[in-house]
Parts: structure tokens; sequence; C-alpha cells
């Protein structure tokens, strides 16, 4: 086996289901609900029923500690044969990448012909934990034996102890929200507001322009009532979007630019994608959408100021590139997570400059400019929404699906995560 | 529901009350499981044919207890009626009477199956007048009949004969369950074209079809009829319906394909995938339809263009595509209605439809047959669906129990086994045939 070439990972196709702000369509929907409903309908659209399956990978950002085995679960609700192994795998916002670029390696190796990676998530059935105070008193209520041991460790509760713990979007070592440290991030770089608003009103329009062109028809299945991602506003314009007052940036005062409309809202969703060997493929007369060649991840230290929390898929950009003898020119699409707008600003202003590609990357010259015409170009997160660990399932899905459109050429996707952390991967065409 | 009120009035003490009371009491229909025996019991032929004897070697071959002109005092499960060669009005006198002493042996569930040839311009008058009263007798017979028993009739056109293959899978549909809510029905078998399947309990093995509609209702059902009689299947519906979709397609084994019938690359699309996912394409079933109810004086652009689009231009534009690849043997059926024979008060968008989509089949017939294929449709009566529940409780009432002679409404299953049926090689001859599936409604009698 060590001396076996490594063979191609194929991407055969994807499902998602719609995703919805949080706490509107899905509010009474677990992870595991949309998570098998994913499954369920990939399973149909390929007709994968009893199929057992090399492996199913994903996950969860925010997950019940009853999900322990929340993948494995799905797949046992799924019309998938039950001897399907599965296991859950969790990077922040790049746990989708991180699961399906996984698979592509073992795939690559021979270790398996087929799997399903993919990724969930709910801020609308988020797990409430109780306070620490309370966890302590009722631990030692469980230890206690005796009936005085027991009233002894009732009688530490404070009414203090009740009030739940809901999780929030905070990085645990610095307190700031996700927002607050892309706000500085964007302010560093210089982003405009213009431009932010700009970016999210591209992201609508190419998201609705892909629905109307039946773009989704293969690669999306209703649930719940919901046929379209509920976050998308066709409709809207530059002068709604100069109305609302910023959300974030709050020690910015007059020069905060990020508003509820160029960041993403909290979104309930699930995403699968279906990779296989290409004799897998060929053997079930299956599609062949792309290859899935290569991906890389970073990690930044944004907690000593460093680096911006979101800034790791710039690093990670350039030892991909370096890898795979490939430069930013080589690419004929670029899908970059619209965590927000500035992100994805930034990140493109970063590549452009010579001072950090320098000073950061080590590299002699700027990676280069990006193609506005290439970047995101059926929409992303700003539009469709972002529930955390579903969203790289969704633009390996989509990306494959362009690049086989299009039949030919390559695609970079990059994926920012909590923690200073982000995934790159490199998509090509079957030729 | 009408199953509660089927139940009450056949079971215990709210069948003695119902019998007293002399309300409507709907018979138990005996509906197909590919376990059940063909028909309940032995049949009777009765009457005289050159092709008799083949004909009733085909039946014991089936496996039935063949009785010819006299069953003495057995029950029975069938009445097979030879009127074929029949030449003046005067002969039909000793057959019905004979006819008419049997009916009183028939078990809950039977059949009673015509032969005869079509009465035609130019025929000799009195030929014409025979063979049109036969057309009466088996209507009437319909009315008559009790207990789930069904009247209908087979006619042999172009001279083609009682063991033709669709002669005799007409009469084996006919015979069996699948054809419960059939009755006072006449197929016309107009080519000796087609052939019996290997294995009677799974006609369409190895057969790829397409289901349009497939998410609920009617289509859902017959998505898993066709599954049932062997055939993979690829589900098309609206991508709104998608997870309904996925979950009858993770019933039957089947592939999703979601996409709008009315998108002009729709039938490239369902080509396409029918042909890379599964190899081949042999039955397309045109089932995706909706309504939009209105007065004609109060119409509107929207609902009567939605209409057409959706039920009949669709197609239209489909049955374009598929002939265009010339697939051997490519089977259609399409979905027509009751409301485009007999038409129906709010309906004039869905009757034209529907109308069209009769008359579409019937000129469509040849164009299918150059490559081998065929082409039918299925007008079904009051069916219980989503779509039919919605409808007021005594128009309902009415449909279900005064309207049709089986006195209740049919279930999407019956509509899905004619479907099965006209979609299989056995039905070849039948092609451009549009079937009623309505229990005998009177309405479009």
């Amino acid at each position: 086996m060590a001396d076996q070439p490594v063979r191609n990972a194929v991407i055969i196709g994807g499902n998602r289901i719609p995703f919805a702000r949080s706490n509107t369509a899905y509010v009474n929907v677990s992870n595991q609900d949309m998570f098998t409903a994913a499954l369920e309908g990939l399973v149909a659209r390929f007709g994968l029923q009893g199929a057992r399956l090399g492996a199913v990978a994903g996950g969860a950002v925010l997950k019940h500690s009853k999900d322990f085995n929340l993948v494995r679960e799905s797949v046992l609700g799924s019309s998938l044969d039950a001897a399907t192994p599965a296991y859950d795998v969790q990077m922040a916002c790049a746990t989708g990448m991180e699961a399906i670029g996984s698979l592509a390696n073992k795939i690559k190796l021979g270790q398996l012909d087929s799997a399903i990676g993919g990724g969930v998530d709910t801020t609308s059935d988020a797990p409430i934990v109780v306070s620490e105070g309370l966890r302590a008193v009722l631990l030692e209520l469980s230890r206690a034996r005796s009936t005085k041991a027991k009233l002894t460790a009732l009688s530490k509760l404070r009414p203090a102890h009740l009030a739940p713990s809901a999780p929030g979007t905070g990085e645990p070592r610095t307190g700031l929200s996700m927002g607050e440290h892309q706000a500085i991030t964007t302010h560093a770089w210089g982003v405009t507001r213009a431009e932010q608003d700009e970016l999210a009103l591209a992201s609508h329009q190419n998201l609705a322009a892909a629905y109307e062109r039946g773009f989704f028809d293969d690669l999306l299945t209703a649930f719940n009532g919901l046929a379209r991602d509920n976050n998308l506003r066709p409709d809207s314009s530059m002068e709604k979007l100069a109305k609302l007052k910023p959300a974030f940036g709050k020690t910015l005062g007059e020069e905060a630019t990020m508003t509820a409309a160029n960041s993403t809202p909290l979104t309930d969703g699930a995403s699968a994608v279906l990779l296989g060997s290409e004799e897998f493929a060929a053997d079930n007369d299956l599609p062949m959408l792309a290859n899935f060649v290569d991906f890389e991840a970073a990690a930044v230290d944004f907690v000593h100021g460093a680096e911006g929390l979101l800034m790791a898929p710039a690093y990670a950009t350039a030892r991909l590139l370096e890898r795979n003898n490939l430069t930013l020119g080589d690419f004929d699409f670029v899908e970059i997570h619209e965590a927000f707008a500035g992100t994805v600003l930034a990140t493109l202003k970063a590549w452009e400059s010579a001072e950090f590609c320098r000073e950061k990357l080590g590299l002699d010259a700027p990676l280069g400019s990006i193609d506005r015409a290439k970047l995101n170009v059926n929409g992303s997160s700003l539009a469709a929404g972002h529930p955390f660990a579903a969203t790289g399932g969704r633009l390996i899905a989509s990306t494959a699906k362009m690049l086989h459109e299009k039949g030919s050429g390559r695609a970079l996707i990059s994926v920012c995560a909590a923690g200073g952390q982000g995934v790159v991967a490199i998509l090509e065409a079957r030729s | 529901m009408a199953d509660k009120y089927l139940e009450l009035v056949n079971s215990g003490m709210t069948k003695k009350l119902a019998k007293l009371l002399g309300l409507p009491r709907p018979p138990r229909l005996r509906r197909y499981t590919p376990d059940t025996a063909l028909l309940p019991g032995p049949v009777l032929v009765l009457g005289a044919s050159a092709r008799a004897q083949q004909l009733c070697d085909t039946l014991v071959s089936w496996g039935l207890d063949v009785r010819r002109h006299d069953a003495g005092q057995s029950k029975l499960g069938g009445i097979v009626l030879l009127l074929d060669e029949l030449t003046d009005p005067e002969q039909l006198s000793e057959l019905m009477l004979s006819t008419g002493a049997a009916l009183r042996q028939l078990v809950p569930g039977a059949r009673l199956v015509s032969f005869s040839r079509p009465a035609l311009a130019e025929n000799a008058p009195a030929v014409a007048a025979v063979r049109q009263g036969i057309d009466g007798v088996i209507r009437s017979l319909g009315r008559e009949m009790r207990a789930g028993a069904t009247a209908n009739g087979i006619v042999l056109e172009n001279e083609t004969q009682l063991d033709s293959p669709s002669a005799l899978g007409a009469l084996r549909f006919f015979f069996s369950g699948r054809s419960a809510y059939v009755h006072g029905q006449f197929l016309g078998v107009r080519t000796a074209q087609g052939e019996l399947p290997a294995d009677f309990r799974a006609p369409l093995s190895g057969k790829v079809a397409v289901v349009t509609g497939a998410a609920r209702g009617i289509g859902a059902d017959i998505a898993r009829t066709l599954a049932r009689d062997g055939a993979q299947v690829v589900l098309v519906d609206m991508p709104a319906a998608g997870d309904a979709l996925a979950k009858v397609a993770n019933e039957v084994g089947g592939t999703t394909l979601q996409l709008d019938v009315t998108s002009t690359d729709a039938g490239a699309r369902i080509l396409d995938h029918a042909l890379s996912r599964h190899g081949g394409l042999d039955l397309v079933v045109h089932n995706a339809g909706i309504t939009r109810d209105k007065l004609l004086a109060n119409m509107d652009a929207g609902r009567w263009d939605s209409v057409i689009a959706v039920n009949i231009t669709a197609q239209l534009r489909m049955n374009e595509v598929f002939l265009a690849a010339k697939l051997p043997g490519l089977r259609v059926v399409s979905l027509a209605s009751t409301s485009g024979i007999a038409g129906n008060r709010g309906q004039t968008n869905y009757a034209a439809s529907k109308a069209g989509v009769i008359g579409m089949v019937r000129a469509s017939a040849g164009l299918f047959a150059e490559h081998g294929g065929s082409i039918a449709a299925v007008a079904p009566g009051f069916i219980e669906t989503e779509m039919t529940a919605k409808i007021p409780l005594g128009t309902r009432t009415v449909a279900r129990l005064v309207l049709p002679s089986l006195m209740q409404g049919g279930l999407p299953v019956d509509v899905a086994e004619a479907i099965a049926f006209l979609g299989s090689d056995a039905a070849a001859g039948l092609n451009g045939s549009t079937l009623r599936v309505c229990g005998q409604s009177l309405v479009g009698a």
C-alpha cells in the first residue's frame, strides 16, 4: 500500500438544505434533523439507498452534549446502509472543509472508495448550559449518599446560579466577538463602508440570479417549508444598505463600517458532499464534477495582536499555491467565504500588498489581485447565510458544479474560522 | 374520511343499521398485491369465437379454473363474454340470459370482461348495431354489478385477435386487482404489437421509468407502483417539493431530479439524467399537473396560462425531445381527467388541458410507434388525495357515493396501477388509448 501512487478524489455532487436565519424556519429543528435531511436529499439524488459508503464525516460547531455521535446518529437515521462508518469533526467554521479535505485524502490513498463530508449548525436550537456554580452543586449532589450530605450540597445553591449561559461567538481568550475582531482588521486594512456594501449587494444579486437560472436545482433540497435561503434579499440596493447603522466596531466611533448587512447573520442549516474515486463514480454511473486537488490549514496569533482573527486563509493560500506551483492568476473561480464583507476585502488587500506578502508571508512579490468577475460568482455567505460547519460543504459542492459547467479550469476556496484558523482548498475541473 | 364510512357500512352493528336505513353501502374493492390470485374464483367463458380454445388454454396457463358454457352451481370469480363474432342483435339473447344467470354466482370482487369488435361506418347495419349494442350492455351491467365486481370490455380493432398480446394483457389487467376502480370501460386493441412479461409479478423489470410530479399524491403512488413492478424510477418534481420527493425516492430506491417541467430544457435534462445515470429510458409518466379553478367569467391570464403550460404544453414539448431521441420502445403515459371528458364547472382551463392530453395521445400514437413505442392516457375520476380532501364535504360525498357505480372515490394507487399497465410492453397494442379510472362515474359517461 505504501508504494501505491495517489489517485484522484472526485467530487460527485452535493446537497444542502436551504439556510435559514436563526429563530425562523428551523426554530424547532435539531442539528441531527438537519444533517439527516441533508444526507437524505443526497441519497435520493444519487440513488444511494442501502449503499455502504466508506465513511461519513462532518460536525457542528454548536453541539449538545447528547450529540457526541452526531454524524453517526444521522447516518443511522438515513437511508444509507447502517454499516456505513461515521465520525464527528470539529474545526469551528472550517469544520466542513476539514472533514471533506480529510476524506479526499483517504480516497486518494485508496483507504476509501466513497465518502460523504459536510456539516450542520443551528443557533436556534443551541445548547444552553447551566452556570458553573449550579453545575458544581449538581455534581456534588449526585455524589452525595446520605440525606444530610444531599442537603448540604443543596444548601450551596444561590439564585445567581440559575442564570443559564448560552453560547456566543466570543473568542474565549480575548472576550471579543468575532465581529469586533473583524472590525479591527477591517479598519486596519482601510476597507471602506461602500466597498463592503457593494460586496454584500453583489452576493445577494449573484445568489438570486443563480436561483433564477436553476443553478441550485441539483444542489439543494427543500426542508421544513423552505425552498430557498431566507436571508436572501434579491431586491436589496446600495441605498437600502447605506441606511443601516454599524453593528460592530464600537471603539471606532464614526469610522465603524460593519453593519448587519455586510456581516453574516446567525444561521441554521446543513450541507453534505459526496466524494469518491473515479472507479466508484464510474461503477455507479455517477457524475464527476471536479477533482479535489489539495487543501491547507493555517492559524495566526490573534490573541497577542500579531494578526487579525480571520486572516489565516491568507497564509494558508500562500503555502497551498507554492506547494501546487500555482499563482492566483491560475484560478477561474475564487470563493472566499463571506464571514464579513470586511474579511473578504481585507484578504484581497493582503494578497495585493507587497508589504504583507513580504513581511508576513515571506514572499518576494505580492500574490496579486483577484478579478472580481471570478469572485463568489453565485453569491456567498452574506446572502445565503452561514451555518458555521455547513458552509464548507455549500462552497465545495457549488464550486465543483461551477467547474463542471465551465468544463475547464481551477477554483480556490477559502474559509476562515474562529480561533484564528482557516482552511483553503483547490478544486480542478475534469478534463 | 371515505374509508371510515366504507368500514362502518361493511361491518358489525353499523352494517345492519346501514342496511335498515337503506344507506348506500360502498363495497370493499379487490386491489392488487403480488401474492393474491388473479381472480377470486373460477372463470366462466361464454360465447363462441374462432380463437376461443387458444384463449382458454392461456387462462389455464395463468392458473385459472376455466369453465366453458356452464358453470353449474359453482361460485365464480369471473365471466368472459366472447362477442366478437356476433353479426345481428338477435344473437345476443341466449348469451345475455346465460350471463344473467351466472351473475348470481359471482363472488365479491369478481370480474366480467367482454371481447367484441368495433362498430364502424363501413359495417353492415346489423353488424354495427350488435357491436354498438355491446357497449350498452357492458355499461348497463356496470350499474348492476355488486360487491366490488366490475364489468369492462376489450374491443378487437384492425383484425387483432383474442390472443393478441395486448388483448391478453388487457384481459389480465381487468381480471386482476390492478383494475379495482376501472369499471364500465372499454380498451381498444389496435395492433398485434406488444409482449406479455416473462414474470407477471415484475412486468417492468429492467425498465427505467420517469415520473413527473412524483413528490406526493397520485405521482408518489405511481413511483411506488412502478418500483414494485420492477422499474428503476427517476422521480421529478419542483425544487420546492424536494423534501417530499426525496422521501419517496428513498422509499422506492429511485433517484430525484428537481426541475420545473415547464422549463424549456426539462425534456433534455430528463433524458440526460435517465441515460447517464440509469443507462436508458423506457417509460415516461407525465403526471405533473395543477388546478387553478375559476369560472370563465372570472378567469385571469395567470390561472389560465399556468394550467395550460404545466398540464399540456410541457408534455408536448417534452415529447418532442423524447421522439427526437428515437429511443427504441419508449412508452409514454399521460394524466388526463374525466373533467376533460365531461367538463366541470370552474375548470375550463383544466378541462382544456386534460381534453388536450387525450387529443395529443391519439395524435402521437403513430409518432411513437415509429420506434416501437406507444403512448396512452389515464383519465381519473374522483380520487381521494390531499387535493380532493379540500373539496367541501357535501360535494365530496356526492362525488364519492352517488356518481360512481362503485359508490366511492378511487385511491391514488388505482390510477397508478392503470398507468403501470399502460406503460408496460403488454399494452403496446393499445397505443393511443385513454382509459378512465373512475369507478364508472356518471360524469362524462
